[in-house]
């Protein structure tokens, strides 16, 4: 069912990567992403696969919820493996018909794939590890800075906290008027994309007028609460830095180190 | 100072921009509610009743006369966030006014408005679930929970505001009888235990029968003001109005049509049956 998709895929815990800020852990994943595309020999990603194994223990999240990440971009996997193990020039190993796998194809795939396969697992960590109240909240202190520019920072956050609250009603609502207009006889499913993509003006006409009207009623809820923007709104649970943070970061930093000591020796 | 809410001749037309004409969706309004009450607001479709309690908390200015709320008054912009705070309001859609994707966040989502500190919010958002009996779901989300559970929520977050006076559109109309059951418990616990003056617009008559007081607002104006029984003895009124009546008060009228002599002044199923059965 569409309701049991809760976005964010928070996955509750009290372990200490659960308690990091989660500037620092928004960070950390910016330098981790960056540490993989700095790599450029298969021996190095023990260095990250240590790394992760040894977050992914502490975390105490199952193996099992960070693989299900993989799951909706099994497709943008397969794609990059394929066309790297077949696009590759280089000493044939075997041929397909018109294709040839070659060795460098071989090793160039592998070596994608567990880097798309680790950047995935990777942000998952931070996303299951993470509220999403504590997500968007470090996403608006680390944007604060820019707000001198007229980055509105506050008002991204309160977006995309609205954002997470509604998706799942919509979804919900989606799957409502489909089931309504399926009863009616409309038909989503055959046809060639053109006819398709017209079977879905019955479901979007109502949904977004209906989304409108939400948006119309929120905004008045949240007045009516005394929403006035960021200015001296204060919070239930203010962010703050501990020692913990401090030597995570410096372990992330660490990793980062060798990686690029060993690309420059 | 003993009114919560004072409003004299309140007049409020919306601009409408297809036709240029402003029609007032309340004239000539005169209603005093008096602090700790609990006063119910019936009328039909359209009789102008949301635009009533928008009026009472500075979401909507009047176009003309003055509402007051704990005597100041709506128009004075640097008394607003005051009046928001002592006057909290409840809407009809429990989906649309719930901020957060998780309960207790959204609980702070006011006092975090109001620049309270943090201790106190934490405070604040546990005696709230409490007072509506829903802090075992602090952690869960919204979209999980019943009709009723949700709404009791949004009560919880206006409560977290420590209103002196909570105003609810419609807080039932989407709920199933369970639902409406829990929302009504919550709203007479608050009124009876907490003291907070409740404005109730409903448009179940069972539901306005368990206020002290109903005001009835026909084409923007106020028809009818008194007690429940005083309001639903006017049955042909009422009617007229295009209003029912609760079902027991819609017996004992036919029953007295029909020449059989009922009081007029029944109005719940256990003061019809201990009349009947005496
Ligand atoms: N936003 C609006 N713009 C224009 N007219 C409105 C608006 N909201 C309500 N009205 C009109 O004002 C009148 C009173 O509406 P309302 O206060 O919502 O009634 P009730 O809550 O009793 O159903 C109606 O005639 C309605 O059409
Ligand atoms: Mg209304």
């Amino acid at each position: 069912m569409l309701r049991d998709i809760t976005l964010g895929q928070y996955y509750p815990g009290e372990s200490l990567i659960h308690k990091l800020d989660p500037r620092i852990k928004i960070l950390a994943t910016f330098i981790f992403i960056i540490e993989l595309f700095l790599i450029t020999e298969f021996i190095q990603y023990l260095w990250i696969l240590l790394f992760l194994g040894m977050v992914i223990i502490i975390s105490g999240v199952p193996l099992k919820f960070m693989l299900k990440g993989l799951q909706p971009l099994m497709i943008i996997i397969i794609l990059t493996f394929g066309i790297n193990i077949f696009m590759t020039k280089g000493e044939v190993l075997w041929t397909l018909g018109p294709l040839n796998i070659t060795r460098e194809g071989l090793h160039q795939a592998l070596f994608m794939g567990s880097r798309l396969i680790l950047l995935i697992i990777g942000s998952s960590v931070l996303t299951l590890t993470t509220k999403p109240i504590k997500l968007t909240d470090g996403i608006e202190k680390l944007l604060n800075p820019f707000k001198k520019i007229g980055l509105p920072a506050h008002e991204l956050a309160m977006m995309m906290t609205i954002a997470l609250r509604f998706i799942p009603t919509l979804l919900e609502e989606t799957d409502k008027i489909m089931k309504a207009q399926m009863a009616r006889g409309a038909d989503f499913e055959s046809g060639n994309l053109l006819k398709r993509a017209k079977s879905l003006i019955p479901l979007l006409v109502p949904l977004f007028i209906s989304a409108f009207r939400r948006a119309d009623e929120l905004a008045m809820a949240m007045e009516a609460r005394c929403y006035r923007g960021g200015e001296n709104r204060t919070r239930m649970h203010e962010l703050e830095f501990h020692y913990k943070d401090i030597i995570a970061f410096l372990v992330v930093l660490c990793l980062l180190g060798i990686i690029v000591w060993q690309r420059l020796r | 100072m003993n009114n919560m809410i004072e409003i004299k001749d309140l007049t409020f037309e919306y601009n409408r921009e297809e036709d240029g004409k402003n029609i007032p969706a309340l004239s000539g309004v005169d209603l005093n509610i008096e602090k700790g009450s609990f006063t119910a607001v019936i009328g039909h479709n359209g009789s102008g009743k949301s635009t009533l309690a928008k009026n009472m908390n500075a979401l909507l200015l009047p176009s003309g006369g003055k509402v007051y709320v704990n005597g100041y008054d709506t128009a004075d912009e640097s008394k607003l966030w005051h009046i928001r705070q002592a006057a909290g309001m409840v809407f009809q859609n429990p989906d649309n006014q719930l901020v957060s994707a998780i309960v207790e966040d959204d609980i702070a989502f006011g006092p975090e408005n109001l620049g309270i500190e943090p201790g106190e919010i934490k405070k604040r958002v546990k005696e709230s679930l409490q007072a509506v009996g829903m802090y075992d779901y602090r952690k869960k989300a919204p979209h999980l929970l019943s009709g009723g559970q949700k709404q009791r929520i949004a009560i919880a977050g206006v409560i977290a505001m420590r209103p002196e006076c909570i105003i609810f559109d419609e807080p039932t109309a989407m709920l199933d009888p369970y639902g409406r059951k829990e929302v009504m418990d919550t709203i007479r616990k608050l009124n009876k235990e907490e003291g907070i003056t409740i404005i109730l617009i409903t448009h179940f008559m069972d539901e306005a029968a368990l206020a002290d007081r109903i005001v009835v607002i026909d084409e923007g104006k106020i028809a009818l003001d008194g007690t429940p029984k005083s309001v639903f003895v006017q049955v042909e009124k009422l009617r007229k109005i295009g209003l029912e009546v609760p079902i027991v008060t819609e017996i004992a009228f036919r029953l007295r049509n029909k020449g059989i002599h009922v009081p007029e002044d029944i109005i719940s199923l256990e003061e019809m049956v201990n009349y009947l059965c005496q």
